[in-house]
């Protein structure tokens, strides 16, 4: 299965909470940030956690977020980041590259 | 009228307001290595008999403030047993009748006979 | 006879066991007695856990320091890498974040407790805090002054949290006056701190 995003690709995350084993930590969630690498492809731990072994693999990717745009009085420089690995359903394109399938 | 369900979850702690850091460190006790190396022993990929979000998941599903009392490898060993009942490794019952037979027996160092 | 342990084990108290030892004590039992695993098992990986240690972590960093060409296959394969140094990290997905004049990298684990434990051996207290975790994240900085560490506004902060299978290992930066030492000696100057960015080596 071929990655959604490429590096560089900019991204915004879900806003979703759907009860369950969630690796998508609250605080990022909404967020717009750039894909920094393609992790690869792993098992899904949503599924995983369910005892699921064979859950299928996904996409995974490390997305990179400026500190001010996640948090609104966030006090350090505009250049701070926070580095989050997230799997590719919990990614949208934003409007900036709409293109990606 | 109900409560809205907790989008947070309880153990996802990144960006919520905490105090000065604690550095202080404790020496790990022996059972708390056991607990650490039966998590090896029980996630090895050959082997596999509970999976390491199995773990993570079984303590994420602790009641908020038994989260918050319990420490780290209590955590673990209570996780442990949910996991490896769901997944028909060991029953309740095997595990209440194993805990008497420990509690009859004479003081001991807590190693297997 | 094996070496001392990295991490010294507590010694036991007089205290009857509590609920959680006996869990611990019935779940082996009950496995060892399913033949599912046998107490030799258990008392060699304690023993493979109690053998890994910032040393190992170290060593790599010194290598990194004084072989560059190294540092680059470090950078770009972290696990072929420590390898070579017969350093076994076993499926670890080690990943290394390097210090420079402009970047700081700091790892944490928001949602549990992720950290290179096949390299460095067990995680310290403070960085399984609710405090850490909590704080990391939205105030690094802060964070990182309360362990001595100050970062000038230049220097941008970067902060890992480490969500899925990527375990992250700070590469620090060598300090200044350290040409003249041996990889040994290079060695003795990084400490678990300093590989997970929450310090810088003296």
């Amino acid at each position: 299965m071929s990655p959604r995003f490429e590096v560089g690709a900019s991204v915004r995350v879900r806003n979703v909470s759907p009860p369950g084993h969630l690796r998508t930590p609250f605080y990022i969630r909404g967020c717009q940030g750039v894909v920094e690498r393609i992790c690869g492809p792993y098992r899904n731990p949503e599924e995983l956690a369910y005892g699921n072994r064979q859950a299928d693999r996904v996409p995974l990717y490390r997305v990179r977020f400026a500190q001010h745009h996640i948090w609104p009085d966030y006090c350090g420089p505009e250049q701070d980041t926070v580095d989050v690995e997230l799997y590719e359903f919990w990614l949208e394109p934003t409007s900036e590259n709409a293109h990606a399938a | 009228m109900s409560e809205p369900f907790p989008e947070r979850s309880h153990h996802d702690l990144g960006g919520l307001p905490a105090g000065p850091i604690p550095q202080g460190e404790h020496d790990y006790a022996l059972w708390e290595k056991r607990v650490d190396a039966l998590m090896v022993l029980l996630t090895k990929p050959d082997q596999e008999l509970m999976t390491v979000d199995q773990l993570r998941k079984g303590i994420e599903s602790l009641p908020p403030d038994a989260y918050d009392r319990m420490s780290y490898y209590e955590r673990w060993i209570y996780s442990i047993t949910q996991a490896l009942q769901h997944n028909g490794v060991i029953t309740t019952t095997e595990l209440g009748q194993k805990l008497e037979e420990l509690q009859r027996r004479p003081a001991s160092s807590g190693e297997s006979t | 006879m094996p070496h001392e342990p990295a991490h010294p084990t507590r010694p036991d108290q007089d205290a009857p066991l509590t609920y959680y030892q006996l869990l611990e004590q019935a779940v082996r039992e009950l496995l060892i007695e399913k033949r599912l695993l046998t107490a030799e098992e258990i008392r060699a990986a304690v023993e493979r856990m109690d053998a890994r240690s910032p040393e190992q972590g170290a060593r790599v960093v010194a290598r990194a320091w004084a072989d560059p060409d190294f540092r680059k296959r470090l950078l770009q394969n972290a696990p072929a890498a420590v390898a070579e140094l017969g350093i076994e990290i076993g499926p670890l997905q080690l990943t290394v974040v390097e210090n420079t004049e402009t970047v700081h990298n700091l790892v944490v684990c928001t949602l549990c407790s992720c950290y290179p434990r096949n390299l460095l051996g067990l995680p310290p207290d403070w960085y399984k805090s609710r405090e850490y975790r909590s704080r990391a994240v939205r105030e690094p900085r802060k964070v990182l002054e309360e362990f001595g560490t100050v970062l000038p506004e230049e220097v941008t902060v970067r902060v890992h949290d480490s969500t899925a299978d990527l375990r992250y290992l700070v590469l620090p930066r060598r300090p200044e006056g350290t040409a003249h030492l041996d990889e040994a000696a290079l060695a003795q100057r990084v400490g678990r701190d300093a590989m997970i960015g929450i310090t810088v080596p003296d």
